[in-house]
């Protein structure tokens, strides 16, 4: 997503406005939890784990890899824990939106279950924070009420169709993941490290169990984050959309 | 124990959140963290996106259906096809390849 903020008019942002926007982007997103769903179901889960995994863990990139994990015969604790790996990049998302949003008690403690990378997207760059919790709340309640619904329609049509592979939907997980991750390959350091990742991933798969091997993969954020501290590294002050075209 | 993985893993989602905005800033804020906390995505979906094609059930490596849906997915998200586009693409080409 470009950050468009430079080039804007002085005038901030009207509430409508931002409301609008934050509903184009719930629909648009909400909708992929069709997606979510079907996989869900395809990689053994039933409808009601699939529609609990959106309404309790509702952060889409963990909960495809949990239930990607338990498709390719990983355990459910490396499906967790990868699930939880990935929910990290949440806590960094709060970090940055605290003092803007500036929620307390149980504001915060209801706000927090909304943090997910749209919601992130449609608040951080705003000029208030009457403005922020506008964006914020609309894209992540439109998308929560959405993601949900919709996981409950492809878990169900998931299971009405029978043997998922004739559909193509186990082809469908890695297409999903590819997406989720297309938007982060803007720097080469972040190219670098997933073509790293995957063949340290594939590189252990014979000799590990399922499941394993994306868990050991994220040895090479870990390495990629410590050895590139000294080197003119982007700007770790970039937001969503960084600096770069 | 599904379901324990998934109330589990639901839970830690959670608490991550929260803490993101609840710890004081200073606490994580530390280049090297948030430089490997932005990293961590892009290993992970990487290599979930490695496993997911190319990996079998009995832990070998094979390239088949599962790898053309990939590069369809590629050619899609190049014309900047939206996400559900690209999912259901990719289904699609798998579901075709396995018929011939």
């Amino acid at each position: 997503m470009n950050d468009a903020a430079p080039a804007d008019p002085v005038v901030p942002a009207g509430r409508r406005e931002i409301v609008r926007d934050s509903l184009g982007v719930g629909v648009a997103t909400g909708a992929y939890g069709v997606s979510f769903g079907a996989v869900a179901v395809a990689s053994g889960l039933d409808v009601l784990q699939a529609c609990a995994l959106s309404l309790l863990m509702f952060t889409g990139a963990s909960q495809f890899a949990m239930v990607g994990v338990l498709a390719s015969g990983g355990t459910p604790s490396a499906g967790a824990a990868t699930a939880l790996l990935l929910g990290t990049r949440n806590t960094l998302y709060g970090l940055r939106l605290a003092p803007l949003l500036g929620y307390r008690g149980w504001h915060r403690v209801g706000a927090a279950h909304l943090l997910i990378d749209e919601s992130t997207a449609m608040s951080v760059s705003r000029p208030t924070r009457e403005a922020a919790r506008t964006g914020f709340l609309w894209t992540g309640g439109s998308i929560f009420v959405l993601w949900n619904l919709a996981t409950l329609a492809g878990a169900i049509a998931g299971e009405a169709i029978g043997d998922p592979r004739d559909y193509g939907v186990d082809a469908a997980v890695g297409a999903a993941f590819l997406a989720l991750l297309w938007p982060r390959l803007d720097r080469p350091l972040h190219r670098v490290v997933a073509v790293l990742a995957a063949a340290v991933a594939l590189g252990v798969v014979p000799f590990t169990a399922a499941g394993v091997p994306v868990l050991v993969a994220a040895g090479v954020a870990l390495l990629a984050g410590v050895l590139t501290r000294r080197s003119p590294a982007p700007r770790s002050g970039a937001g969503p959309g960084g600096a770069t075209p | 124990m599904t379901w324990a993985a998934i109330v589990v893993g639901a839970l830690g989602c959670y608490l991550l959140k929260l803490s993101g905005l609840a710890v004081p800033p200073r606490v994580l804020d530390h280049p090297v963290v948030s430089r490997v906390a932005d990293l961590i995505p892009v290993a992970l979906l990487a290599a979930l996106v490695a496993v997911q094609v190319v990996a079998t059930d009995d832990q070998g490596l094979t390239l088949d259906a599962r790898a053309l849906a990939l590069g369809a997915a590629v050619v899609l998200l190049l014309l900047r096809a939206p996400f559900l586009l690209v999912v259901f693409g990719a289904a699609l080409v798998a579901a075709l390849a396995r018929l011939l």
